[in-house]
């Protein structure tokens, strides 16, 4: 416990456990990525476009997970521009066991190593497959399906840019209605993405029974490490949603990256959440609500929603979506009106409450 | 055995890819300006203390802090610290309760016996300061810090100025007042009390290399107010000189104070500590016009003193005082309107404004006064060379802090005109790795997100009951706990506090992080220019600038 020069102990600080780390806070309840002996797992050099949401939260898992594992792992990852901007050709930018095989089949080759390393003894050495919200929620999500319904002992981490940005930013499974693609111009009647299609991974992913199942963004990396920490200290298969905006599929500032998740998540349009074997056990609460259209109005891919005439029916409706997540988590309620779970199974540990701040 | 080619690829070689030949910005550390800075009349730079005591090191905090202004202590009971006026947290939720810490740092130095740093290499020039106010005291003691020799003369009987014979102890003990002024004093300054000066130019010829003016407005004002015979009548600043040397003058059981400042508000207090049952406030306009502070107004009505808006005294006689009441006319300015009542009022007390009493500069060649005060220039000189001036007797804000800011400036343009470099010399660090804007950090430079909630901490104060019946101190300081706590509100405007931010948000793992003390750099060989580090900085201290071609 950090105390003053006066000998007292200390019971505030300037920025709690919102920032990276903090001067006046003991090393040990520093993020992770605050530490000058970081993994940096995704090092310098890479050639993500500039501002990079992917890359960013790709560094923050698996240094999180490197952490967790003493380095004792393997990744496997999807084709997508994590995979395309890390590795051109000749060289790479990972400082961690990286294997790439296809678009479509990370999960399965995810499986395949984490039986490998059983077949060989190897309990020792664990398992992190990631890829992009395409690779997972559409052209990946039968191998997906198959790895949590067998339990493979595999951390799953998608990385939700909403949309297939490495191929000129085509629409996918989890681009989010109204949204302007390549493939969802701004033309006829109703431009964007349509509404009421698309695929929400988690739940799915909790529908599955699965170990461990979280959101996360890379607004909040303290709420991201501890997920992180947390999935590795399961076995089976874990599934862990990343939000990662991407400037240039979604029309912003480079400088904007980390703001633009943080109105995703204060709007209540991106979920965070937590769930251990089928039951949400937490939420990350918003902490400074504010109206979707916070989170759309800077986003190209939006700003037809705003001229050349502001289309309110559709603003409404996303506005809804958001309502939709924050009653059904009870984002904004207090703790009590969480869906009520059933008790916790014994494999796992005793869900943590809503993530307490360092005061 | 063959090896495919992807397994001989080494690990982080992409290193050889500077991807910093991206860049069209490039993210500078920059040293802004706080907001509260630069409302300070003093000239104290509060984040740059508050800085050392959010980590615990009053010690560090208060050296920092007396390096610009010798009276913390006082300070921290009597400034009406524009400094929170300016402060962004207000935005936020609160003002940081900066004065608060200043009094506690001040308290802690005084009960710690820490001492001002010493007198400068000495110059062998000698000046004169004529007044031992806040202003005249300040001066001495940033003169000594730029090694002259300096004498204060005093007319008063003890040094102070209105800060003793004006502000009453229940807002500033003298304890704490008298051990500010002695820690000056060890520094090598002369202070001469009972000493009046009545003539500059004599003192000039005396051989002093410049003679300082801060002699205050020390009369009050004689508003003319039709009275009867046997009236008892009284200027307030003769009333709270009279207190503070220890009389208790017999003000009856009903006193009127005549007058809407800082000095009826004391004044009124005060007759409430002298036994009046009834202490009334008669003032012109509205609460809001009122020019007195209003907490201070806001203390008074605690403590049961009642005040009659929108009214003047017509007359006073024994016993009564007739007031009219008053309306405001479109441009707010008071009217009669001819209703008259009569109030039982055994004493009226005056405290309609102060003077200076300037006799000791009639006939000075060059020497200008209007309007009741001496002119002077940016420097401080009157328009006699080698004669300066500051504080309550010249153009300026009456306060304490005006006029300790007025003897910093004044002592760094002696220096100045007697050859010196005309600076202060500091020992604070400068913030490393930091280039130094004159941006002065508004709060949509800040992102405020990331700090944590925490609302202001006030300070106790005394109950209203004991209040009444003594001079006791009514505002009590922070304790070592709420102190921290309110230091560590500060947003570090314009400032790196080592929140790793930057570090942590890069993309590109382009920033290197120093460790303790040393802060940040970048590296340019990978940085991209995506400006995250610089949007997510919370204190706005890294700035994108323009890649030179
Ligand atoms: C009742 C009252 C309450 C106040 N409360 C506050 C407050 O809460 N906060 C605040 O910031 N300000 C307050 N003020 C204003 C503040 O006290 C003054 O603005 C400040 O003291 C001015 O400082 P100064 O050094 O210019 O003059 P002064 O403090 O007036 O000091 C002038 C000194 O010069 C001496 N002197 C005068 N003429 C001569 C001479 N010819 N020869 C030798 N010595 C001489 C006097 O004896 C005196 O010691 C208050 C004022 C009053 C009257
Ligand atoms: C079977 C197959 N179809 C199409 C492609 C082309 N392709 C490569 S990456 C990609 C989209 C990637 O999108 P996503 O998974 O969301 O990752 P992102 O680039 O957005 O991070 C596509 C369509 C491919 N490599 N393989
Ligand atoms: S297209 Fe988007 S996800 Fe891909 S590298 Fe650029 S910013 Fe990152
Ligand atoms: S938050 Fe701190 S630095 Fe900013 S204005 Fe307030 S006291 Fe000054
Ligand atoms: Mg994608």
């Amino acid at each position: 416990m950090t105390t003053t020069d006066l000998g007292m102990p200390v019971k505030y600080y300037q920025v709690g456990s919102w920032a990276v780390g903090n001067r006046l806070l003991d090393p040990e309840r520093r993020s992770g990525q605050s530490r000058l002996d970081r993994s940096n797992a995704l090092t310098s050099g890479h050639r993500a476009c500039r501002g990079c949401g992917e890359a960013l939260g790709a560094r923050y898992v698996l240094d999180a997970a490197m952490r967790a594992t003493g380095g004792r792992m393997v990744t496997v990852n999807a084709t997508g521009c994590l995979e395309v901007f890390s590795t051109p050709y000749p060289e790479t930018s990972w400082r961690v066991p990286w294997l790439h095989s296809l678009f479509g089949n990370a999960p399965a080759v995810a499986s395949g190593v984490a039986a490998g390393l059983r077949a060989l003894g190897r309990d020792d050495v664990r398992v992190v497959a990631q890829g992009g919200d395409g690779g997972t929620v559409d052209i990946g999500m039968g191998a997906l399906s198959g790895m949590f319904e067998r339990d493979d002992d595999v951390l799953y981490v998608c990385y939700d840019n909403g949309g297939y940005m490495n191929t000129g930013v085509q629409r996918s499974g989890a681009t989010p209605p109204a949204a302007r693609t390549a493939t969802t111009q701004v033309v006829g009647p109703e431009p964007g993405n349509v509404f009421g299609q698309g695929k929400d991974m988690a739940r799915i992913a909790i529908a599955h029974d699965v170990r461990y199942v979280a959101t996360a963004s890379i607004a909040d990396l303290r709420d991201l490490e501890e997920k992180v920490t947390r999935a590795m200290s399961f076995h089976g298969a874990r599934y862990l949603h990343v939000l990662v905006p991407c400037p240039l599929g979604w029309g912003t500032e480079s400088a904007a990256t980390v703001r633009t998740a943080r109105l995703a998540v204060e709007s209540g349009f991106f979920p965070v959440i937590e769930a251990v074997e089928g039951e949400v056990t937490s939420v990350r609460r918003i902490r400074r609500r504010v109206p979707v259209e916070d989170y759309l109005v800077d986003q190209g891919r939006f700003a037809h929603l705003f001229k050349p005439v502001r289309r309110q029916e559709v603003i409404d409706h996303l506005q809804a979506i958001a309502d939709r997540n924050i009653a059904r988590y009870g984002l904004v309620e207090p703790v009590a009106a969480l869906p009520s779970s059933a008790p916790p199974a014994p494999t796992a540990p005793p869900a943590p409450p809503v993530r307490p701040e360092v005061p | 055995m063959d090896r495919s080619f992807a397994t001989t690829l080494a690990v982080g070689s992409s290193l050889a890819n500077r991807t910093g030949a991206w860049r069209t910005e490039r993210p500078e550390y920059v040293h802004r300006i706080a907001p509260c800075g630069t409302a300070c009349p003093a000239f104290e730079d509060p984040q740059a203390w508050l800085y050392a005591a959010e980590a615990g090191e009053y010690e560090t905090a208060w050296r920092t802090l007396v390096e610009r202004n010798p009276f913390p202590a006082v300070m921290g009971r009597v400034c009406y610290h524009p400094c929170q006026t300016a402060c962004n947290r207000s935005f936020l939720d609160e003002a940081v309760g900066i004065n608060a810490v200043e009094r506690f740092l001040g308290d802690l130095a005084l009960e710690q016996g820490w001492v001002l740093p010493e007198a400068g290499e000495p110059t062998g020039r000698r000046v004169l300061v004529v007044g031992a106010g806040p202003a005249g005291l300040s001066a001495a003691y940033h003169l000594r810090r730029l090694g002259h020799e300096v004498t204060v003369r005093d007319g008063g009987h003890e040094p102070g100025g209105m800060m003793r014979y004006g502000i009453p102890t229940y807002r500033l003990p003298r304890d704490v007042l008298d051990g500010e002024v002695a820690r000056i004093v060890a520094t090598g300054v002369r202070i001469e009390t009972d000493t009046p000066v009545t003539d500059a130019e004599a003192a000039l010829a005396e051989g002093w290399d410049a003679v300082f003016l801060a002699v205050g407005a020390q009369l009050g004002r004689r508003a003319y107010v039709p009275a009867g015979e046997a009236a008892r009548i009284l200027d307030a600043v003769t009333l709270l000189h009279d207190v503070a040397e220890g009389a208790r003058p017999v003000l009856g059981r009903r006193v009127l104070v005549y007058g809407g400042g800082n000095t009826a508000v004391d004044a009124a207090r005060t007759a409430r500590r002298l036994g009046a049952t009834e202490s009334v406030i008669v003032y012109r306009r509205t609460r809001d016009r009122m020019p007195a502070h209003d907490d201070e107004v806001a203390q008074a009505l605690d403590e049961g003193i009642q005040v009659r808006w929108l009214s003047t005294v017509a007359h006073a006689d024994a016993g009564v005082v007739r007031v009219e009441r008053m309306e405001l006319d479109e441009s707010g300015f008071p009217q009669p309107t001819g209703e008259l009542e009569d109030l039982e009022a055994d004493t009226l007390v005056l405290a309609v404004g102060q003077e200076a009493d300037l006799a000791l500069v009639a006939g000075v060649p060059g020497v200008e006064v209007v309007d009741g005060v001496v002119q002077v220039d940016g420097n401080l000189m009157t328009g006699r060379p080698g004669l300066f001036a500051g504080g309550d007797a010249t153009p300026t804000e009456r306060s304490v802090t005006v006029g300790i800011g007025h003897g910093a400036r004044a002592a760094r343009a002696i220096d100045a005109y007697l050859g010196g470099p005309g600076v202060t010399p500091t020992t604070s660090p400068v913030a490393p790795n930091a280039r130094p804007t004159a941006t002065v950090v508004t709060y949509d430079l800040l992102n405020p997100w990331y700090y944590a909630d925490a609302p202001h901490a006030v300070r106790p104060r005394l109950e209203t009951a004991r209040r009444t019946s003594g001079f006791e101190e009514v505002v009590q300081g922070l304790t070592t706990d709420t102190a921290l706590f309110e230091a560590r509100r500060c947003l570090s405007c314009g400032s790196c506090f080592e929140c790793d931010n930057c570090y942590g948000v890069c993309p590109d793992d382009a920033v290197i992080k120093l460790g303790p003390g040393g802060r940040y750099e970048i590296d340019l060989d990978y940085c991209k220019g995506c400006g995250l580090c610089a949007a997510e900085c919370p204190a706005g201290a890294i700035e994108m600038v323009a890649e030179p071609t």
